[in-house]
Parts: structure tokens; C-alpha cells; sequence
């Protein structure tokens, strides 16, 4: 039993991490059709911001555990202050291109970014696994697990919800989905379509950033640790049905859970099984487990 | 009529000049220059570990011999008087590219030899090309015993272990120190030099520990960097020994995240390329992780003079110690460079040719900062060297290598003419 309970939760931790990793994705496509492939660069971004952040908050012996506040605001301000001035002086000009050509500006975006990460901060890890170790540990039976697990795990629950209601209770969400569902007549009924789309392609990306932000605790900060992230998001973000919020969360889960088991009892397939649950969900549902309905316009 | 005489004054003047241009002594040529290429990771997650630390060291070498700023028996001027160029490229992207890159450097850039190679793959795309085209080349990191195994080669040569030292050197440890290990499991990557790793130390420990017994195997992907549900998975099998050949950001992912769940204080983790994350991670590896450097590189390079210079100019040069890339790449050069001048010798002071250097290093026995290496496998193109492992211990906040053991080179690399799995497999008890 304890050993089932080891599984759900490595697999929770992990689908945990996968949604916070691909939630800015899905925003980003649900909104401006714009599949982002530079969001790979965010999320390094904030993991770079953080890391140096949380050296620098460790070194100066300031408040430990106000370094959470410290590393997560960083990375998001950052991401969302890059996502402005690229939607500002770029991406606006595009949207009336291809969804195609747009996927491949982002693309450039995302390899130039890369170059300014590594000009900025060179090819050197980086680590800051004092945040990680500083919530201390909880056991299960005789496993432990690093109670920061389950602040990655309410983080991305939080972030799902708030989420949700911002979409479903606020104005400013209500606007948005307007937005999202016809920008023609939203902008018709006085709504500033363009500023929704800064406003939502500058927090699709600070939520990147905060990704990473999250992440870097627990691992090395390496130039091109953005390149698997993109790839998983955009598995997690198809399988869910592009653009759907309950969907990424339930393909996260899913895909989470099912590697889960695979690296419990079959390590050999772990290689290939979020691709193989991502084709099997295709086979059966071509536009994902939550496509959104579209208004077809006669 | 004054244009007609100054015409016949021009063609008179200028053919005397002419006449006495060409009987005028020859201006001394430039001094014939070595022009090496350099290939290494300069960009993505090898470089840091591996290619940078390497590039460095060339540079650093490049500059000393130069300036004949080397130590015996590396004091000559250049390459046997001879300045080197170096001229260094990345080595990231696929293998089609890096065999491009690698036509580029001798066809266009008309390098004397090639030097480089961390990625296994890189090295057994690359080594037919350096046959093709007779150039001097040699992979200074790569770790794979097929380079050699798979067909025999004349212009390819290996100056440091290949890693079945790794693997069995690992296997011989873990006999010396804890001999009542019964169980064993293993996390490496999922790509060539990961899933060769383990193949190896699974060969290596059927022939020297054949009472231990494997528990489980982890392949996370290449730069997963979430460990997770891995970590519990090696938890979960309370296995005494843990294999891993994991490196770079994804190895200090790994110790960032199991040092705190326990795992070094229940297994005996062995990092076969610890080394290069040793400095920067410091008292984050855990108290008995063992800890490898294919060979007698880094804090276990023995003493010597020619060490204490070198590690003292990288420090100096870079304020970092060199770690086993650096040590490999060192080692590299100053073969290349011995086999050179000893070609030159042997060629009356003109400049050898690649057929020469290659004659002249192979079968070669060398010193380096990591001590004495022989050009004894492969029909003299791969050379070996001892293994050493040790566990790391916390004192004053640093971390030292502890429990040192040193294994010969013919304890820990296979017999000439016999294929390192071949090896391992005959020996099985």
C-alpha cells in the first residue's frame, strides 16, 4: 500500500511540476493562437534569475524563508517584463501572419534568447538547493521526500485555481474570454483586444519564468535545460487539447502518474511513455482530451 | 621623342631592378607554424563540464609552449620549434554537423591535426573521416571502446583510458571497500555513453563481484533533471550499490535531490565522472560518495613536478583547478606534442607529415600531469593509464577524497587485441 501511495506521489510531484511547467503555454495558445516556442527561454530565464537571486539572498544571511517570496516574484517580474517588450515590439506586428510564421518567429525568439543567456551568464552551473533543503522532510513509511515537493505540488494548484477563477469571476477574465472566443466582434464591443494580448502574452511568460523559478531548487541551472521543457509542455498542452486549462492539468496528471509507474516497474519504457499516452490520447481525441469548441463563422 | 626615351629608360631600370631582385638572397620564409584544430562543447549542457575547462587548458598549453614556458620534456619552443595555432570550434550539434565542422578544419582551414571529441558519437562519426582524409586526429574525452574495437585505424589515436577503467575500476573498489555488498542497481542516462555504462560495470561486476545482484536500472532522458520518482525507485530497492555515469547539470540535479532523501547514507553511490562536478558542488556530494576520474586526473593526479606546474598555471590562468577534462585534453597535447618532435627528429628537422606523427606515436610511452601513459592497445593507438577511485569526506567544510585506491592499467583495461566486453565476459566466475 505504501508502496502504491510512493508511486501516486512521485507521479503527483511530477504532473505537478509539468503543469506549472506548461500553463504559461496553454495561456499564451488559449488567447492569441500563438504557440510560443521562445517559452522554453522564459522558463530558463527565471531559473537564472532565481538561482543568482537566491545566491546573493543566502549570502547576505537575509530572512530564509522570505527567499521563496524573493525567488518566485524575481523570476516572475523578469518574465513578465521580457514578455512585454517582445509582444511590444514584435509580436504585435505579426499577428496578422500565419500561425505558422508566428510559430517560427517565436522559434528565433527562442534561439536568440538562448545566446543572451549564455552572454549574460555564461556556460557555468549554476545551483541554489538552499530553498530545497529548507523546508526540511516528511516520511512515508520508511521513504523520505523533501516537504518542498509539496510546495511545488500546492503551487501548482494554486495556480490552477487562481487560474480558473481570474477566467470565470473576474471582468478582466470574463473580457478575456470574449477575446478568446471572437476578437472581431471583442474588439467591435469596445474591448482593447491589443492590450489583452500584451497583457496576457507578458503573464503567459512570466508564468514561464516562475516555472523555473520553482524548479531551480532542485536542480542545476545549465544552459539548454529550456529545450526539454518545451518539448513536455507541448505534449502535456496537446494532449490536454490546446489552449484548455482543465486539459493541461489532466494530461499533466495522467502523463505524470503514468511515468510514475514506469519508473517503478518498468524503467525501460520511461524513455517513451508521455509520448505514448500523448499518441494514444491523439488516436482517439485528434485535438486533445479538452479541444476548445469553436464558433464557426459563416 | 622625350616619351620614346623615357620609355627605353623605364624597361632598361626596371630590368636591372628585375635582374637584381632575383639575384637578391631569398627573404627568410615564416617559420612553418602546427596549426591544431580544437573541438569541444563550447556551447549546451557539455561545455561547462567538459569542453570549456578542456579549451582552457589547450589554450593555457598552447601558450606555454609557445613561449617555451613548459617544463621538461616539454621545454622545446612550439611543437619542435614550430609556433602552434590553435583554432577552436564547438562542438555542439548533431553528428552530420560535427563531421562538416570537422571537413571544414582540414580542407578549409587546413589544420595539421585535430584534437577533440567529449561525445562518443561525435568520436565514431568522426574517426572514419580522419581516415579518409590521413589526418592526424585524436579524441581526447570520449569514452567509447568501439572506437578502436569495431575496425583498426592508422591516423586515430586515443592518448588517455577509454571507459571499461571506469567500470571496472568501479567493480574493483567497491570489492576493496565493502566486500559484503550483495545487491546493486544503476541510474544513467538514456543514450549511447549511459546505456554503455552500465552494459560495462553490469560486465564488470559479473567478473570481479559475481555474488552481487542487480535490483534495478533507471534511464531517465538525457537532461530530465527531475529525479523524483527515480530516486524512490533506488530507495525502494535498498540496493548497496548504486552505479551511476550520470554528469554535467544532471548529475548535480541528482545529488541536489537525493542527498537530502538519504540515498548516500543507504547505498554506496558511485559517480564515475564525479570529478568534474567536485569543486563547484563541494560539501553538497554527501560523506562516502565514491567518486571517479577515468583515470589519475584531478585531486588524484600523483605527484610530480610537471603536475604542480600545471595545475598551478590553470589556477592561475583561470582561478579554478583543472578537472579530468582539462587533465585529458593536457595529456592529449603533450603526447601530440612528443610524437611530433619526434617525428621531426626522425625527419631531419622538416616538418612531418601525418604518417610520420602517427608512426611516431604509436606504441608511445609518455608522462603527464596524470603521470605515466602507454600507447599499448589497439595496435599501439590507445593508450592506458592506472584507475583510481576514492569517497568523499567533509572536513572543515571542503571536501577530501578518502580510502584512495589505485588499480594498474592492465587491472582495469582489457588485454590487447581483446574487445573490453569480450574481456570482461571471459572472466565472469
Amino acid at each position: 500500500m505504501s508502496n502504491l501511495l510512493i508511486v501516486l506521489i512521485d507521479g503527483i510531484n511530477y504532473a505537478a511540476w509539468l503543469f506549472i511547467s506548461a500553463v504559461g503555454l496553454t495561456l499564451i495558445y488559449g488567447v492569441m493562437r500563438v504557440l510560443n516556442v521562445a517559452h522554453a527561454s522564459f522558463y530558463s530565464f527565471g531559473c537564472y534569475v532565481a538561482v543568482t537571486l537566491a545566491g546573493y539572498w543566502f549570502s547576505h544571511n537575509y530572512p530564509p524563508h522570505l527567499s521563496f517570496f524573493a525567488l518566485f516574484g524575481a523570476s516572475f517580474i523578469a518574465g513578465f517584463a521580457i514578455g512585454w517588450i517582445l509582444e511590444r515590439f514584435l509580436l504585435r506586428y505579426q499577428y496578422a501572419k500565419d500561425e505558422v510564421v508566428i510559430l517560427l518567429i517565436t522559434y528565433a525568439v527562442f534561439l536568440i534568447l538562448d545566446d543572451v543567456l549564455k552572454l549574460i551568464w555564461g556556460v557555468d552551473p549554476y545551483y541554489a538547493s538552499d530553498p530545497y533543503e529548507l523546508l526540511g522532510t516528511f516520511n512515508i513509511g520508511d521513504m523520505t521526500y523533501p516537504n518542498y515537493y509539496l510546495l511545488m505540488i500546492g503551487s501548482a494548484i494554486v495556480l490552477s485555481l487562481g487560474l480558473t477563477y481570474m477566467l470565470k469571476k473576474t471582468r478582466f477574465g470574463k473580457l478575456l474570454v470574449s477575446v478568446i472566443h471572437d476578437r472581431e466582434i471583442s474588439s467591435a464591443m469596445g474591448i482593447n483586444v491589443g492590450r489583452f494580448f500584451s497583457l496576457t502574452f507578458s503573464f503567459g511568460c512570466a508564468l514561464a519564468a516562475i516555472a523555473g523559478g520553482i524548479t531551480t531548487p532542485t536542480i542545476s541551472v545549465v544552459p539548454g535545460l529550456g529545450v526539454d521543457v518545451i518539448v513536455l509542455s507541448f505534449a502535456v498542452v496537446v494532449t490536454g487539447g490546446l489552449g484548455s486549462l482543465p486539459g493541461t492539468a489532466l494530461a499533466a496528471i495522467i502523463m505524470g502518474v503514468v511515468r510514475s509507474f514506469c519508473v517503478h516497474y518498468v524503467p525501460q519504457l520511461e524513455l517513451f511513455v508521455i509520448f505514448s499516452v500523448m499518441a494514444l490520447v491523439l488516436v482517439f481525441r485528434p485535438r486533445g482530451l479538452f479541444s476548445l469548441a469553436e464558433a464557426r463563422k459563416i | 621623342m622625350n616619351l620614346s626615351k623615357k620609355l627605353i629608360a623605364s624597361i632598361v631600370i626596371g630590368s636591372m631592378m628585375g635582374v637584381a631582385q632575383a639575384q637578391a638572397p631569398a627573404a627568410p620564409a615564416a617559420p612553418a607554424e602546427v596549426k591544431i584544430g580544437i573541438v569541444s562543447f563550447l556551447s549546451g549542457p557539455g561545455a561547462a563540464p567538459f569542453g570549456v575547462p578542456a579549451r582552457n587548458t589547450a589554450e593555457m598549453l598552447a601558450d606555454a609552449f609557445n613561449n617555451a614556458k613548459a617544463p621538461a620534456p616539454y621545454n622545446v619552443k612550439g611543437f619542435g620549434g614550430m609556433p602552434v595555432k590553435l583554432v577552436v570550434i564547438d562542438e555542439a550539434g548533431s553528428p552530420t554537423n560535427v563531421v562538416t565542422e570537422y571537413r571544414n578544419l582540414v580542407q578549409r582551414d587546413k589544420v595539421d591535426i585535430v584534437i577533440g571529441y567529449v561525445s562518443s558519437g561525435n568520436c565514431l562519426a568522426v574517426a572514419p573521416i580522419a581516415e579518409e582524409l590521413k589526418t592526424l586526429t585524436l579524441m581526447y574525452d570520449c569514452g567509447s571502446p568501439r572506437l578502436f574495437e569495431e575496425s583498426p585505424k592508422k591516423y586515430v589515436f586515443r592518448a588517455v583510458n577509454h571507459a571499461t577503467a571506469d567500470s571496472v575500476g568501479a567493480a574493483l573498489y567497491i570489492k576493496a571497500i565493502k566486500p559484503t555488498a550483495k545487491t546493486y542497481s544503476g541510474l544513467n542516462q538514456n543514450y549511447a555513453f549511459g546505456q554503455d555504462s552500465w552494459s560495462d560495470f553490469q560486465g564488470a561486476v559479473k567478473m570481479v563481484l559475481p555474488q552481487l545482484q542487480e535490483k534495478t536500472s533507471q534511464m531517465p532522458k538525457l537532461f530530465a533533471g527531475q529525479y523524483s520518482a527515480e530516486i524512490s525507485s533506488l530507495l525502494e530497492s535498498k540496493s548497496d550499490v548504486i552505479h551511476s555515469s550520470i554528469w554535467g547539470g544532471d548529475m548535480e540535479a541528482f545529488i541536489l535531490q537525493a542527498g537530502p532523501r538519504g540515498l548516500f547514507k543507504q547505498s554506496s553511490v558511485i559517480l564515475t565522472g564525479g570529478e568534474v562536478s567536485m569543486f563547484r558542488l563541494g560539501t553538497k556530494i554527501p560523506e562516502g560518495t565514491i567518486i571517479g576520474a577515468r583515470g589519475p586526473y584531478g585531486v588524484y593526479a600523483p605527484k610530480s613536478a610537471l603536475n604542480d606546474w600545471y595545475r598551478s598555471n590553470v589556477i592561475d590562468r583561470y582561478n579554478a583547478p583543472p578537472n579530468l577534462a582539462a587533465y585529458q585534453m593536457a595529456h592529449t597535447i603533450m603526447a601530440t606534442k612528443l610524437a611530433f618532435e619526434k617525428a621531426l627528429a626522425a625527419n631531419g628537422g622538416n616538418k612531418p607529415s601525418s604518417d610520420q606523427i602517427a608512426d611516431a606515436m604509436r606504441g608511445m610511452t609518455y608522462e603527464g600531469p596524470g603521470g605515466v601513459h602507454k600507447f599499448n592497445l589497439s595496435n599501439g593507438h590507445q593508450a592506458t593509464a592506472e584507475m583510481v577511485y576514492g569517497r568523499v569526506k567533509h572536513v572543515n567544510g571542503q571536501i577530501q577524497l578518502v580510502d584512495q585506491k589505485r588499480f594498474t592499467p592492465d587491472q582495469v583495461m582489457p588485454p590487447d587485441g581483446v574487445k573490453a566486453a569480450d574481456w570482461m565476459a571471459s572472466k565472469k566466475q
